[in-house]
């Protein structure tokens, strides 16, 4: 749910960076690297995983021994494909795969299994809303243009000590596809609202968790500057290490501000890669373009081109999400829920399916109702929850889809049914959730057992069927007056039948002696 | 008769059957016949006499019990040093590797010891497959077992000479552009070089990934049938390797006399050939116009590019494929590197031998920028075009038949020139280019003693008809029933 709130808490959007004498604009293009949820790796059959012992996701395919060859796991090419389509690619006919020669020693073969010049997605974009005027009101919708994605092996990891290093390649052949935009960012905020928006069509599609701390998403950033209205592109700088979401804002932010200062002083910006140290806020050159790799690429001979056919397509197509930004705006119009609510629901896919199914239960008139119980209670209730009891129940979502929130999307819809028809009154209604979120029982069978249930004819209807009884009998009317007390009882039969026999027989007495003293 | 090491897998397998001789018996003979020959011959690397002991006793005890397990129920082969054998040594006859113990087996290792095979031994080769005499082994050359001072070809002449000095019942190699067939000429004996895919590469040491094929050495046609039978097929750990039905390859052999149509590639006639050779072939090609097949002169018209696509393409991949030996993991380590890069260099410039580096700078070079579209990418081009002819040729005729080397076997020390030694392959590389099939039958012998191979070249994944066709002439012929003298020879 981190996601929603990034969209919104940042800034006034700034494209425009102004500096003593001369305004500035901004070029960003964002390579983000994002690791595909795969059991096995990409070219062999040992399992991916993160945080186990150094070197035990190993074969001789990882460890690139005399001999080992790679095979092609299909089911990162089902991501990569899903990942396209949900963006908008085009779809190679042909996965192709080249080798990108170069050594270090996180890399076993010193080459890395990559595509080159004939990525499996070109084009595509990214939807990104920018900052509304106010929180509540919706902000612009911009659609950053993609240049290409592909798939390639990832790298392990170096641990340097004071008098070594160590290398761990359990994280080497992770499938990790390679995410390229245009030059068509012009702010920080917009590189935030770009990654935002990535990250959370890569949950949608099941095709990575994107957990930055994992390292599951990385982003290197090219960033230049130059005077508004200049239509030649300044030199670039690489951003590297850019390892969570604000790092990336705050790090381009630092870049555009070092560049404009290095104009201003009349200098030129050089060709780098830098390293941005986010717990500093400082960056740091990394090498110069004249230090620059020639990788040699060329076709991997180890692995067959690929045929992605039209039914390969079409599997994968049909096992697509609709896009948060595609719901949202459904939500509004088919729900008529706020702007301000439906981004609450909309960045979470399984919130936003939950939503649906109780709205389905509930009926679509009182689907304000529902998500007004899950951004208030259930959001909150969930929060509150031990993180691991919550993914205790995410587990259990594996057969059940809403296991993780605890309440069967039927019994949120019953509660705000009893709610509307005054069964139970909101107070106790918050009771209740609370309750139905702790132990998992239906609204209806806590009330009971509670006494929370509001007997019928507390809505200030119990006193018109008392007045209605008394004027309908008028001889029971005279008895009372003459002193039989038991004469009340025969205006009681009519009362509880207005009541259909839910109405609090006490209260039922108390109306009726009051109103009989008042006449 | 000659000794139980120069018998025939096929006579072997019925003498073992009829429990008239055992697996440990016959593995003493090939052992002891081994360390008679060794010292002059050179041909492994390693042998682990104790563990191929065990494998025999192992492979008796089974055949006891009646769980023989296939076709090569106790036959001794020996395995080139580049093909994976686990907990034995795995070192590409490179210092890069003198310490590596292979902790997995090849696919074509786990399939011989399906069949029952003993493996026996490491055998010597150029260093990582790379030459044409088994003079570039980082070890030792290995002697040709009918001329020593002669080398027994290469790359995989350990293979080849191990087999014709009676060292191993059969051998496997690898061929990238003719290392099993120049070899097997060289020595008098059968080298076939499957096509491309039939045989997967799992676990061998990777030369040029798209060129490299691991195949049998073998004293007959009809036992490289046996041995082919045993190692083909589709492999899921090998991406190149092909789903094709695998024949009785031995069964085929009976099954058709021809006549077939065989082409002559006049290309592979001309200057450089020797005499002697050019004459062998000749009289080959005149016996199976006898048999009544019918042959004609055909073309391969690209012919002359193949030695150059050749050293382009292979040391392109070679350049890559190399760079796995780094002395980060495994393989030599140089002590005292200042830094990693310098642990890179150090190492690499130690553990590697001239002929590779030589290849690695070639690739590298091939694949750089501003030099890929040139090179690499042309050559890719021709290679298509030499493919090509041979698809072209195979519309007229069955099978093409050549000389397998220009030239019988040279001195020691002879070929310092590496051009000259790359000449040495130009009728077998076309082979590798295009993805086919070729095999060498002896076909005669020198004035010098020296024999001679015949070339036979066939269509994609038909190694049951080219089999049939090399077998057609073998059993006519007595050139296999020829050993060395080197007995006699001191």
């Amino acid at each position: 749910m981190a996601s929603n709130g990034m969209v919104r808490d940042y800034p006034l959007l700034a494209t425009r960076y102004s500096l003593l004498s001369m305004n500035y604009e901004a070029v960003i293009g964002l390579e983000v690297h994002v690791q595909v949820k795969t059991r096995s790796k990409i070219f062999t059959r040992v399992a991916t995983g993160y945080g186990l012992e150094p070197n035990t996701l190993t074969d001789p395919v990882v460890l690139a021994l005399p001999g080992a060859l790679p095979v092609m796991n299909r089911a990162a090419l089902d991501a990569i494909i899903k990942a396209g389509l949900l963006l908008g690619c085009r779809i190679a006919p042909v996965c192709k795969w080249d080798r990108k020669n170069y050594f270090y020693p996180d890399s076993p073969k010193n080459y890395q299994i990559s595509q080159y010049d004939q990525p499996l997605c070109l084009g595509g974009e990214v939807e990104i809303e920018l900052p509304g005027p106010a929180r509540n009101l919706m902000g612009e919708h911009k659609r950053i243009p993609l240049t290409r994605i592909h798939l390639e092996e990832d790298v392990g990891k170096l641990n340097h000590g004071a008098a070594d290093s160590l290398i761990d390649y359990n994280r080497a052949g992770t499938p990790l596809m390679e995410i390229v935009s245009e030059p068509a960012l012009h702010s920080a905020e917009e590189a935030f609202a770009y990654l935002t928006s990535l990250r959370a069509t890569m949950i949608y599609g099941g095709i990575s968790d994107c957990d930055m701390e994992k390292g599951q998403l990385r982003c290197d950033a090219n960033i230049s500057v130059r005077p508004v209205g200049e239509s030649k592109l300044g030199t670039k700088v690489e951003l590297k290490n850019l390892n969570s979401i604000s790092f990336v804002r705050d790090g381009i932010a630092h870049e555009i501000k070092r560049q404009i200062a290095v104009l201003e002083r009349g200098g030129t910006i050089v060709q780098e890669t830098r390293d941005y140290d986010g717990m500093t806020g400082t960056s740091q050159s990394l090498r110069t373009k004249e230090e620059a790799h020639d990788y040699r690429y060329f076709p991997d001979p180890d692995l067959m081109p690929v045929v992605v056919d039209e039914e390969w397509k079409n599997r994968i197509r049909a096992g697509c999400p609709e896009l948060p930004f595609d719901k949202q705006r459904r939500f509004i119009a088919q729900y008529r829920l706020p702007y301000t609510l439906t981004s609450v629901l909309v960045w979470d896919r399984e919130l936003a399916d939950y939503f649906e199914a109780a709205v389905k239960a509930a009926g679509e008139d009182r689907a304000q109702s529902v998500g007004n119980w899950i951004a208030n209670d259930l959001l909150r209730e969930l929060g509150k929850a031990a993180p691991a009891a919550v993914s205790a129940g995410a587990e259990g979502g594996l057969s059940d889809p809403h296991g993780r929130f605890r309440i069967p999307p039927a019994q949120l819809a019953e509660l705000v049914r009893l709610v509307e028809a005054g069964t139970v009154l909101m107070n106790a209604a918050k009771e209740i959730f609370v309750e139905m979120f702790a132990t998992g029982e239906a609204p209806g069978v806590i009330a009971d057992r509670r006494g929370l249930k509001v007997a019928a004819g507390d809505a200030g209807e119990l006193e018109q069927w008392c007045r209605d009884a008394i004027a309908g009998n008028a001889k029971a009317l005279a008895e009372f007056k003459a002193g039989k007390d038991s004469a009340i009882n025969a205006f009681k039969g009519p009362v509880m039948k207005a009541a259909k026999g839910r109405a609090n027989p006490k209260l039922v007495d108390e109306t009726l002696r009051r109103l009989l003293a008042g006449n | 008769m000659a000794g139980l090491f120069y018998q025939t897998i096929a006579r072997l397998s019925a003498d073992l059957a009829a429990k008239k001789l055992s697996a440990v018996e016959l593995t003493q003979a090939v052992i002891a016949r081994a360390k008679a020959v060794e010292p002059r011959i050179r041909a492994f690397n390693s042998f682990d006499e104790s563990d191929a002991l065990a494998q025999a006793a192992e492979s008796d005890a089974r055949r006891a019990a009646g769980r023989s397990r296939g076709s090569l129920e106790g036959i001794p082969i020996g395995l080139k040093d580049v093909i994976a054998v686990q907990n034995q040594p795995l070192t590409a006859s490179s210092r890069m590797l003198a310490n590596f113990v292979s902790p997995y087996d090849a696919t074509v290792t786990t399939r011989l010891k399906a069949a029952g095979a003993i493996l026996f031994g490491r055998l010597n080769c150029d260093e990582f497959a790379m030459g044409s005499s088994t003079e570039n082994s980082a070890f030792h050359p290995t002697a040709n077992p009918w001329d020593v001072t002669r080398v027994p070809g290469g790359s995989s002449g350990g293979s080849a000479a191990a087999l014709a000095a009676g060292e191993a019942i059969a051998t496997l190699g690898s061929d990238t552009g003719g290392s099993i067939r120049q070899p097997a000429a060289f020595c008098g004996v059968v080298g076939l070089k499957p096509t491309y895919g039939l045989v997967s590469r799992y676990g061998l040491i990777a030369f040029a990934s798209s060129l490299d094929q691991i195949g049998p050495f073998a004293r007959t046609v009809g036992d490289a049938a046996v041995l082919l039978g045993a190692i083909a097929g589709h492999d899921e750990r090998d991406s190149t390797s092909y789903r094709v039905e695998i024949p009785d390859y031995a069964a085929a052999l009976e099954g058709r006399r021809g006549p077939w149509k065989l082409g002559i590639p006049k290309e592979y006639f001309g200057a450089g050939l020797d005499p002697e050779i050019g004459a062998a072939v000749e009289r080959a090609i005149d016996f199976y116009r006898g048999l009544g097949c019918e042959v004609r002169e055909v073309s391969l018209p690209h012919t002359q590019y193949c030695l150059d696509t050749y050293y382009i393409i292979a040391t392109a991949e070679a350049s890559s494929n190399l760079a796995r030996y780094d002395g980060i993991r495994y393989g030599h380590r140089a002590s005292g590197a200042k830094d990693v890069v310098d642990l890179y260099f150090q190492s690499r410039a130690e553990g590697f031998g001239a002929e590779v580096k030589r290849r690695i700078i070639l690739g590298t070079y091939v694949l750089s920028s501003g030099y890929y579209d040139a090179y690499y990418l042309r050559a890719q081009k021709v290679r298509t075009l030499i493919r090509r002819d041979f698809l072209a040729a195979y519309q007229q005729v069955d099978a093409l038949i050549t000389p397998t080397s220009p030239i019988p076997a040279f001195k020691l020390g002879e070929k310092s020139d590496p051009l000259a030694m790359y000449l040495c392959d130009v009728y077998t590389i076309g082979v590798n280019l295009a993805g086919l099939p070729g095999i060498s039958v002896p076909c005669g012998f020198t004035a010098a003693g020296l024999p001679i191979g015949l070339q036979l070249i066939g269509q994609p994944f038909q190694e049951a008809q080219l089999l049939a066709i090399a077998h057609a002439y073998e059993r006519e012929h007595e050139w296999s029933q020829r050993h060395p003298a080197l007995a006699s020879s001191g």
